[in-house]
């Protein structure tokens, strides 16, 4: 699988990202600055976590407007697909790639823990791996994690199965509406989600559910 | 309030002592400069002279601290403390404290104590990987405790997960006598190749001083002599000296550090830390035997018209200064520009050992470099040994040890961390082995199957009782905690926190504390390579309880082989190693359960810690513990709790169903427990025996129950709750 990593100034979890990448596939993945304008040809590319330009003005929104941006949208519309963890799924609804946004927690504060997820739709590219309706411990890591659409958002990513995770068992950490951990666009090609299955793969980290994201798109690529 | 900006300004005798200055102290400038001094220039002295700058009242006693050892690169000098952990790999370290801020503005004072050490290790080349973090808060139900706990965590988790380090570990303890004057000590760990370290030494005449980062303002103006000063009630108008940090800059500050150094640019580099500009400058010039000159009208600003003394005094965050070779001075910018931040040449080296500073033209400072540093005042303060606490009169009687136990782990020093722990965030960069709530925090070291583990401690009701054992028993436990999850002990760092070094009582409490610290030191080999002293912690004359925090790390050659205290097996027999429970002075028992803050410190045999922890520490390598805690706070029973609390697992303790409260709740040192296999307890027993090292069954794991006898156990449930609530109660302020 050959992968791409977009970095922007702030991005943290690249470096763990790139080693799940590295694990999981065996190639490491291009590293792509944010004032580039050409992606590569990959069969993936990945958003990583971090503060992207600190974070200030809004989670993502600066970074969301950076020149490789322009080059994203049309990897987006050409079908490659595309993952946003943390920070990149913040990026993502900033850049109208997915919609909806990513508020404060409701519980104001950052929150680093292990959560349960669900995962809601097995049958993406991004979740292939796992059972459908399985649940599995992911850590999450945030201060912006609290999904907000409008009704009828909602109700399109529910009726057309485009939640791909979801908090299980009373674990949302964050307020998000109806326990939203991950969705999915339209044609199924671009996935933000708030969790770091790359924090998870691994005996070192106590469990490899998290991998489950990465054969997923291994097996699709 | 601010001096005049004219750099001619006459120098008056309040204006010397409003810089913190004595009548000697400028006596003695007078000498070195042979006329009166600018203001800029008296300024520069008061940077250079204050008690956080100079060490000038604990340099005496710092020096008798053991610093060296077979494992130490670097000791006490550099930025931060260097260790070789083999492979030609180093661990670089330190911890310091950032108290008087953090009162002021918690949440700023707080995340730029975090960005301070962060940049104390970057710049020597490494790679940040841990942090932690020892908070010491007033009593709960004081009235600024709530804010300045919600504001000291936002601040810590704020810096620490924007600028994406995971914090693994720290201390959090609530005191009355902090009430005043709470401590913030922040730690920070990096790794980096061996032949990769960097320093603040400048070699070469009419090299380029190059500054780099973020912009200078007015903010902190003056933070270096605050630090230096003893609070009374109108410390709130400082507020202007706190510096506002911004870790989004120090990531990439970081970044382009790293990638500069990779190009073989940097011949030196120095941080911007307390005192800013003038610190750094002097450091790399006086350390490398050259003058260095700066213009300041080539510094980066972000305020207008600041004038020269601001600029000297100034503490932005997130600078730095180089010495850099000329031929690499566009890739340099290069790197720079890329990451977003200023960079400017502002000086230069010269041959003349002269500190000069032009300004719109003008030399506006023009100082002997070395005397800046080298003739800074150094006292022997007068001090007065502490007497000793009395020896406990008549302990009360234990009612019930169950009751005992659950008002000990719902008290706020034993309660459960996590409303605070979970904001920080310790997982990133994928390498955490163990999570705060341990024995200490372990990082795979990237790339290896090594492993770093780290813990911070003290023990300041006993510093407060002896300074001598409790200095000994800070570092102990250090070693101890280190032990427990199976690591070897390298070094520590030590973050000195004292009150009013010119009272006689305080000066020594500091000095035996010192002693303490050096003797324990030397027993267990583990010296001192870097640390930070932080006196005038006072409010109104009371001085905070004498608190040496150390930080200790220690080596895994293989992190598989770490040990964690959570119950693994149900099955597996506890077994205490050390001797059976007798003191209870100054023990958590005495103070929550019968509010006696009373009795001699538990003092610290350094030959039977050290005989007590190489036998835990082997066993542990061999394969044979399947879960490890030392016995400190709360003594026997709460270690047990808490390896149930953290396994899922209850016990029966049959063995301690007739316990005293000594034996269940006495805080004696070099003590720990272990869970075994049953088929393991006779070698292991056997092997503690033929060791004259004290070692027995005290019972079994299993069920969903604490049990000490029919009639005293709690579900483990219950014990969770009660442990869990008290913290996320008080915070949202439905509890005192």
């Amino acid at each position: 699988m050959k992968s791409a990593v977009l970095i922007f100034p702030g991005s943290n979890r690249d470096r763990d990202i790139i080693r799940a990448l590295e694990v999981v596939s065996g190639q490491k993945p291009a590293l792509v600055w944010h004032q580039e304008t050409t992606i590569p040809d990959v069969d993936l590319i990945v958003l990583p976590g971090g503060f992207s330009y600190g974070d200030y003005l809004r989670a993502g929104a600066i970074a969301a407007r950076s020149p490789v941006m322009s080059d994203l949208q049309r990897h987006a519309d050409r079908g490659t697909r595309i993952l946003g963890v943390c920070n990149g799924f913040q990026i993502l609804t900033e850049a109208g790639l997915l919609p909806g946004s990513l508020m404060r927690n409701a519980g104001l504060n950052f929150v680093c823990k292990t959560v349960q997820l669900e995962a809601s739709n097995a049958n993406t590219v991004f979740s292939r791996q796992y059972q459908q309706g399985e649940i599995f411990d992911c850590p999450v890591a945030h201060h912006d994690g609290n999904y907000f659409a409008d009704a009828r958002t909602l109700d399109a990513l529910e009726a057309n199965n485009r939640v791909v995770f979801r908090y299980a068992n009373g674990t949302n950490p964050n307020g998000s509406l109806n326990d939203i951990a991950g969705i999915m666009n339209e044609t199924g090609t671009v996935m933000g989600m708030m969790p770091h299955p790359e924090n998870l793969i691994e005996e070192l980290h106590g469990g490899v559910s998290g991998r489950g994201v990465f054969t997923s798109l291994l097996e699709a690529a | 309030m601010l001096p005049t900006f004219n750099n001619n300004a006459p120098i008056t005798p309040e204006l010397v002592e409003s810089h913190g200055l004595n009548s000697e102290e400028y006596a003695h400038i007078l000498e070195l400069t042979g006329r009166t001094p600018t203001i800029t220039e008296l300024g520069i002295f008061s940077a250079m002279w204050n008690e956080h700058c100079s060490y000038k009242s604990s340099k005496k006693w710092l020096k008798t601290l053991p610093v060296t050892g077979p494992c130490v690169v670097y000791g006490p000098g550099e930025n931060a403390g260097v260790v070789d952990i083999g492979d030609g790999q180093v661990a670089v370290f330190k911890m310091e404290s950032h108290n008087h801020p953090s009162f002021i503005e918690p949440y700023q004072g707080a995340a730029t104590g975090v960005g301070g050490i962060l940049r104390d290790v970057f710049t020597m080349g490494a790679r940040p990987v841990a942090a932690m973090n020892a908070l010491r808060f007033g009593a709960p139900e004081h009235s600024k405790t709530r804010h300045l706990v919600a504001g000291v965590v936002a601040g810590v988790g704020g810096y620490g997960n924007c600028f994406g380090v995971p914090t693994v570990g720290g201390e959090v303890n609530f005191h009355a006598r902090y009430n005043g004057n709470i401590l913030v000590n922040a730690f920070a760990l990096g790794v980096a190749n061996r032949d990769g370290i960097f320093t603040s030494q400048a070699e070469g005449v009419g090299l380029p001083v190059v500054y780099l980062g973020a912009k200078t303002g007015r903010d902190g103006v003056g933070g270096a002599t605050m630090a230096s000063a003893e609070f009374d009630d109108q410390i709130e108008e400082k507020r202007p000296t706190v510096q506002v940090g911004d870790p989004f800059t120090e990531k990439c500050l970081l970044e382009a550090c790293l990638e500069l150094m990779a190009t073989g640019a940097v011949i030196a580099i120095q941080d911007m830390g307390a005192a800013g500009l003038t610190c750094s400058a002097v450091e790399m010039g006086a350390s490398g035997n050259l003058g260095i000159s700066l213009d300041l009208d080539k510094v980066p600003c972000r305020e207008e018209r600041m004038s020269a003394y601001e600029m000297m005094l100034s503490e932005s965050q997130e600078r730095m200064l180089m010495v850099l070779e000329p031929s690499k001075q566009a890739v340099a910018e290069a790197i720079f520009i890329k990451w977003g931040l200023d960079f400017a040449i502002v000086g230069e080296t010269t041959d003349d050992l002269r500190f000069k500073i032009h300004h719109h033209g003008a030399l506006v400072a023009d100082l002997p470099i070395k005397e800046l540093g080298d003739e800074a005042p150094e006292y022997d303060r007068p001090w007065i040994a502490p007497t000793p606490a009395a020896p406990l009169s008549d302990i009360p009687v234990l009612a019930d040890p169950i009751e005992a136990l659950k008002t000990m782990i719902s008290s706020p020093d034993m309660a459960s961390k996590r409303w605070i722990t979970e904001q920080y965030d310790c997982l990133i960069q994928g390498n955490s082995a163990q999570l705060p709530g341990g024995d200490a925090g372990v990082i795979r070291v990237e790339g290896t199957q090594k492993a770093l583990a780290m813990t911070s401690d003290v023990t300041p009701r006993y510093c407060e009782a002896d300074p001598f054992e409790g200095g000994k028993q800070a570092v102990a436990e250090a070693w101890r905690n280190l032990t427990a999850v199976g690591a070897t002990p390298l070094a520590i760092t030590d973050n000195l926190n004292f009150g009013n070094p010119q009272r006689p009582e305080i000066m020594g409490q500091f000095v035996r504390a010192i002693e303490g610290i050096g003797e324990a030191c030397r027993a267990l080999e583990f010296p001192v390579v870097s640390g930070n002293v932080s006196l005038y912690n006072e409010t109104n004359g009371e001085g905070i309880l004498p608190t040496p925090t150390i930080g200790g790390v220690g080596l895994l050659t293989d992190w598989t082989q770490m040990a964690r205290l959570a119950f693994a097996n149900a099955g597996d027999v506890i077994i205490l190693v050390g001797r059976t429970g007798t003191h209870l002075g100054q023990s958590i028992y005495l103070r929550e359960v019968h509010q006696l803050e009373a009795g001699p410190a538990p003092s610290v045999d350094l030959a039977e810690e050290r005989r007590n922890g190489d036998f835990v520490r082997s066993q542990i390598l061999d394969g044979c513990v399947t879960a490890c805690h030392d016995i400190s706070d709360g003594g026997l029973l709460v270690a047990v709790a808490e390896m149930a609390m953290a396994g899922g697992k209850g016990a029966d303790l049959a063995e301690l169903s007739n316990a005293s409260a000594e034996s269940l709740f006495g805080e004696d040192q070099a003590r720990y427990v272990l869970t075994v296999r049953p088929e393991k307890v006779a070698a292991l027993l056997e092997s503690a025996d033929a060791l004259e090292i004290p070692a027995m069954q005290i019972g079994i794991v299993g069920g969903q129950e604490l049990k000490l006898a029919d009639n005293h156990s709690i579900s483990l449930e219950l014990l969770k709750q009660t442990h869990e609530s008290w913290l996320p109660g008080y915070m949202s302020g439905t509890k005192a």
